[in-house]
């Protein structure tokens, strides 16, 4: 069960069961729904964008864990940054989990989300992790189709 | 024909799950250091060595194309191609082979009623009528020919058990029904049809019926003479055969009196730049050179379920799926989803708030296989209000051990995700 637990790490099973920034965002200035067809994960991400700047930021929806934990870490990680801040986030989060599994992630790089780069080992769990992190793209380019993970 | 407690036997036939177990080599193989528990059955099933034998055979002495050539190896293999359509004529007990098509899957089966008979039979405001835990492959084929010619798709509801609401069913029959397409058996819920019933109904306003039969061809006798349905479609990965190869069967007069589905050779008798006269069934519906190793492997795999029989793998399954909702019931937390009065191979669950995906996962590395999404029944999902199942589906091969495994598997998921 040793491997397991790099996925399933005890930060992720804790965003799993208390996601935070869960609930909806009434002040929201732009929105996205994402959908991981292959597993009916839903969720929608709102974002109260200011001058710039993601002052708030919340999410909605049903998934597996990974892609819950994803998704609020995600949110915990973006909120306060500028759209150029969360939207190089979205390019080394992207980078992390598609780093081939024998190469050392970048942990530096990526801070608290370095706990999913777990799904690497887990091929067919990578479009959880990262449906959070289309959908925030989707939101900040407002774009109306909803986010897929392909 | 289906496993019902009249026609089981008073000494009931027995299967020797061991000496089957021998026969497939896949299932002998550890994944993740753990012995493997393959419980994925209904989306597809793994191949006894006859079948992998076959596969081979084929490729190492018979080789050659069908219907054309005059030396001994097209003679060959042609023998055996026309031999395959045979033994799935007597397999379904069709009343000749004219009626056996052979296409790529039961999605191409159904694709191909659809445009044959579904173009040139359906006009603006007819209706098809379907149930509401179809596949998608029973589904969107009807979409699209309810677009192309202004029909109107109908859907029968299916209550809380996964059973299809009869006599809603039946006040959806009216004149303007022209086709009921429903499957034999749900892959998601594994609820049994009372498609006698269904074929009644249909003929009572003169519609055409087609039958799923994916699900129900490796778990009961099927009958198209008694059942009598304008089409049959199953797909032969699931009944123990190779990829690649489906069986649409269809009722002489009506594929005669239906335009071909795709034009090349094979499916003609003639070909001048003016006209092209169509071939005579089967071949009419079979252009270009066919999946002759598989079609002919798919015979091998029918031969070794006829071997085993029917009554013991029915009797077998049942004693199983008994056991396994007894077992999986006892778990904490756990809601099987389809618990229909006539079911046959199919446990579909869920876990409170852990979701498919987690447990699919997790009991992976504990090596028991099973499918967790929406099974390609989105419609099925949304009906019970969830995105997804974690779905276990058994076959011959399958035992007690195995649900055991399960059962023990889940105990790792509640211990990593309670
Ligand atoms: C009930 C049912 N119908 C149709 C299909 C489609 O089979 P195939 O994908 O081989 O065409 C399946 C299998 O997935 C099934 O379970």
């Amino acid at each position: 069960m040793q491997d397991l637990h790099d996925l399933y790490q005890e930060v992720i099973l804790d965003h799993n069961k208390r996601p935070r920034n869960f609930g909806p965002l009434p002040d929201a200035t732009q929105s996205a729904k994402g959908h991981n067809p292959l597993c009916g994960d839903k969720l929608t991400l709102s974002l109260k964008i200011h001058d710039g700047r993601i002052e708030k930021v919340a999410f909605e929806g049903s998934g597996c864990a990974i892609s819950k934990a994803s998704a609020s870490l995600m949110t915990d990680a973006v909120k306060g940054q500028t759209i150029d801040e969360a939207a190089h986030l979205f390019d080394l989060f992207h980078q992390m989990v598609t780093t081939p599994i024998d190469q050392p992630i970048d942990e530096d790089a990526v801070g608290k989300l370095a706990v999913l780069g777990g799904v690497r080992e887990y091929p067919a769990r990578v479009k959880c992790a990262s449906l959070a992190w289309h959908t925030l793209k989707a939101a900040l380019t407002n774009t109306a189709e909803p986010a897929k993970t392909e | 024909m289906t496993p019902t407690a009249s026609d089981t036997p008073a000494v009931p036939a027995t299967l020797d799950v061991a000496a089957i177990r021998a026969l497939f080599p896949a299932l002998h193989q550890q994944v993740y250091g753990k012995p493997l528990v393959y419980l994925d059955n209904a989306a597809t099933t793994q191949k006894p060595q006859v079948v992998i034998d076959a596969l081979r055979h084929y490729y190492e002495r018979d080789n050659a194309n069908v219907h054309r050539g005059v030396h001994a190896l097209s003679e060959k293999a042609t023998a055996a191609f026309e031999g395959a359509r045979k033994t799935v004529q007597r397999f379904l007990n069709a009343r000749s082979e004219r009626e056996i098509i052979f296409t790529r899957n039961a999605t191409e089966s159904i694709n191909l009623v659809a445009r044959a008979w579904g173009d040139s039979q359906l006009k603006a405001d007819d209706e098809v009528l379907i149930t509401a835990l179809e596949h998608h492959s029973n589904i969107v084929p009807w979409q699209q020919a309810c677009a192309r010619t202004g029909a109107v798709l109908k859907v029968a509801p299916i209550d809380d058990a996964g059973d299809v609401v009869m006599d809603e069913f039946a006040r959806l029959v009216s004149p303007r029904t022209k086709m009921v397409a429903v499957s034999h058996l749900s892959n998601a819920l594994g609820t049994i049809n009372p498609v006698e019933q269904m074929v009644a109904l249909a003929r009572s306003v003169g519609a055409a019926v087609l039958i799923d039969g994916s699900q129900a061809v490796y778990h009961m006798a099927v009958d198209v003479q008694a059942l009598d349905p304008d089409f049959y479609v199953f797909t032969g990965h699931k009944v123990y055969g190779p990829t690649g190869i489906g069986v649409l069967y269809g009722r002489e007069a009506v594929l005669n009196a239906m335009p071909p589905f795709m034009g090349g050779g094979d499916m003609i008798s003639s070909v001048t730049f003016e006209k092209s006269e169509w071939n005579e069934l089967p071949y009419k519906f079979e252009a270009g050179t066919p999946n002759i190793a598989d079609a002919i492997v798919l015979a091998v795999a029918i031969e070794f379920v006829r071997s085993v029989g029917f009554e013991a793998i029915g009797t077998h399954e049942a004693a199983l799926l008994d056991y396994g909702t007894r077992r999986l019931q006892e778990v904490p937390g756990l809601t099987l989803v389809g618990t229909a009065k006539r079911k046959a191979s199919v446990l579909s669950f869920v876990m409170g708030d852990m979701h498919p995906h987690d447990i699919g996962t997790i009991v992976d590395r504990e090596g028991v296989a099973i499918r967790t999404g929406h099974h390609c029944a989105q419609p099925v999902m949304d009906r019970f209000g969830i995105p997804a199942t974690a779905r276990a589906s058994l076959a011959m091969y399958n035992t007690t051990d195995d649900i055991d495994a399960l059962v023990h598997a889940l105990g790792r998921v509640r211990q990593l995700l309670g």
